[in-house]
């Protein structure tokens, strides 16, 4: 009696340690959301008052901010922008990568291991590494300044990265059934759409989810390539237009930066757990 | 054999015959269907990421300005840089980034880690709110940074001077150099302590409990279970997200050309955030090159321990 009353409070204490440790990461985590969440609703008296305690917002919430967004600036348009670029990026390099993945992971031809070690390498190309040269490249392709700059150069590091993820789950289908459909007549073609395809869902869904992410979130390339102000994505836009001069203007950045990150934030929770598998396989199977 | 003819029968395939039967025969070979998959994307990384990493090579050794393509000029670009006080500064910023970060997210990471893989409630709303930061576009969250650091209206410094850890004003975060230092990497471990979290959780679930359970008949305190048992079984899964995290740390652009554009007064600037810079804005495209590809050598490194460790597996 005693004992299992005391084998309870040490249960109790070690939880509690547990979630008390927890909390710090927590709170690092979230207040910096929360903290710019609060402030693109505050009146701009209250954000410029020293006195005022910053964490809640006290002389009332106000839209201002995000109207602003709306009225005078070109918010929507890049909100759009992203949305075609990161679509279309997407869509394109998943359609490549299904192919490379299923032809890395599953065809026996003579320098099919080099091919997989070189899309490897290219995975691990950082961006900021190609940038300048690239954007020669597309100066000479005439597709400077327009959205199709970035359409084209976003596959360069979502196929990689999505053929070496969907090559893990293309292994995990059986070969044997795969070779049933080859022995009962059905051209490869038809397996890889019609059998393999089906079987590996759960990958391509993955696939396509980060690379629409990728694409929303990045900055080097959409901020190196456009540079006219209705050609800009939501990222961009937001870090590059919305600052202006000396003016104060961090309710609108703010808010500026809240509404770009919804999208991300929607598909986040509603399939958070492709996230958390895909962010392993990609790593640990890398 | 027999199965063949009566399965193309049940499909209703017209008979073998002609050219186009020839062709579909030739493509249905394996090592020709396999080509034919990865020439797509083959083309596009030869074209868009062999051809412009020849071209970074080819510029950082010309005088190559936007729009004026200039002469051969041999190694004199690098030999400029490497005179150069602002680069020198750059190389020696990268390493303490790169290095401060990089233990903070492994130490941190870890910790985080073990403490989200003991039973706890709320398992999965935890975890989505720890990965957060590394799914919202790092240049937005880095403007919520910004403002935190603000010069005059800074809310951690208002905190710290309330709870009396700093007299007012307090430091101007991003406009001292160790401070900025400071703040860019804060942002870089908060950022990137997700992506450790995560996958270190993935690599601790899949130890067997048997061996923290013959851990504990041995007597084993929970210190030395982390130290004998947890740590040398995550050394594989940690070793790939460190040299992961290094390239991709060693090259960062966002946080800080969002956070200080590499001031004050250079104390910040990382290869990337300079070779923009140089290369892009003050229009020298043959240095700027130059200074992107001393990101090479790390990757070389990188590249080469991963695929030593892949083919190890």
């Amino acid at each position: 009696m005693g004992r299992a009353a005391s084998q309870r409070r040490a249960a109790w204490w070690r939880a509690a340690r547990t979630y008390a440790n927890l909390v710090p990461f927590i709170f690092f985590a979230l207040f910096p959301f929360y903290f710019m969440f609060v402030t693109s609703f505050k009146r701009n008296a209250e954000l410029y008052n020293l006195k005022a305690v910053p964490f809640w917002i006290q002389t009332g919430a106000i839209s201002d901010h995000y109207t602003f967004l709306f009225q005078k600036t070109e918010f929507l348009t890049w909100m759009k922008n992203s949305l075609t670029i990161s679509v279309l990026a997407m869509t394109v390099s998943l359609a490549i990568a299904i192919l490379a993945g299923y032809s890395l992971a599953r065809l026996r031809y003579r320098g099919v291991a080099s091919f997989g070690t070189a899309v490897f390498i290219t995975y691990l190309v950082p961006p900021t590494l190609l940038f300048l040269p690239l954007s020669q490249v597309i100066n000479w392709l005439g597709l400077s300044d327009s959205i199709w700059a970035l359409v084209v150069t976003y596959p360069t590091f979502l196929v990689p990265f999505s053929t070496w993820l969907l090559m893990g789950y293309f292994r995990t289908v059986p070969r044997e059934v795969e070779e049933c459909a080859l022995v009962d007549g059905a051209s490869r073609m038809q397996t890889l759409t019609r059998i393999v395809l089906p079987m590996a869902v759960p990958g391509v869904v993955c696939a396509a989810l980060f690379g629409f992410t990728l694409c929303w979130n990045e900055y080097i390339y959409a901020l190196t390539f456009v540079s006219q102000s209705g050609n800009k994505t939501a990222v961009v836009g937001v870090t590059a237009d919305l600052i202006r001069g000396d003016i104060y203007y961090w309710g609108s950045l703010m808010a500026g930066a809240v509404l770009a990150s919804v999208p991300i934030v929607v598909i986040y929770v509603w399939f958070l757990d492709y996230y958390v598998s895909g962010l392993t396989a990609g790593a640990v199977k890398g | 054999m027999a199965v063949r003819p009566r399965a193309l029968e049940a499909l209703e395939l017209p008979p073998p015959s002609g050219r186009l039967s020839r062709l579909r025969e030739w493509w249905e070979q394996e090592h020709v269907f396999g080509y034919g998959l990865i020439l797509p994307a083959l083309v596009l990384l030869t074209c868009l990421v062999a051809y412009p990493f020849g071209m970074a090579i080819y510029f950082s050794l010309s005088d190559y300005w936007v729009g004026s393509p200039g002469p051969f000029v041999g190694l004199t670009n690098f030999r400029e840089i490497l005179g150069n006080d602002v680069f020198r500064q750059t190389v020696r910023n990268s390493f303490v980034f790169t290095g401060i970060a990089l233990t903070l997210k492994t130490v941190l990471g870890v910790w985080l880690a073990v403490l989200l893989a003991r039973d706890v409630r709320f398992k999965r709303v935890l975890r989505g709110a720890v990965l957060l930061p590394w799914v919202i576009p790092t240049a937005l969250s880095t403007l919520g940074w910004w403002w935190m650091f603000d010069s005059l209206y800074s809310v951690v410094n208002w905190t710290a001077i309330h709870l009396g850890l700093m007299s007012a004003p307090g430091p101007n975060w991003l406009g001292q150099s160790n401070y900025a230092m400071t703040a860019v990497i804060v942002v870089n471990t908060w950022r990137g302590l997700p992506f450790f979290a995560i996958t270190v959780l993935a690599g601790l679930m899949s130890i067997p409990r048997e061996f923290y359970e013959a851990a504990e008949v041995d007597g084993a305190t929970s210190r030395q279970r982390f130290w004998h048992v947890t740590l040398p079984l995550l050394k594989p899964v940690l070793a790939v997200v460190v040299l992961f995290s290094t390239i991709f740390t060693f090259s960062d652009f966002n946080i800080v050309q969002v956070l200080t554009r590499g001031g004050p007064v250079n104390t910040t600037h990382l290869f990337a955030t300079l070779a923009y810079q140089i290369g892009l804005q003050g229009g020298n495209l043959g240095q700027g090159a130059a200074i992107s590809l001393f990101l090479f050598p790390m990757l070389a490194l990188v590249v080469f321990l991963q695929l030593r460790y892949i083919r190890k597996e």
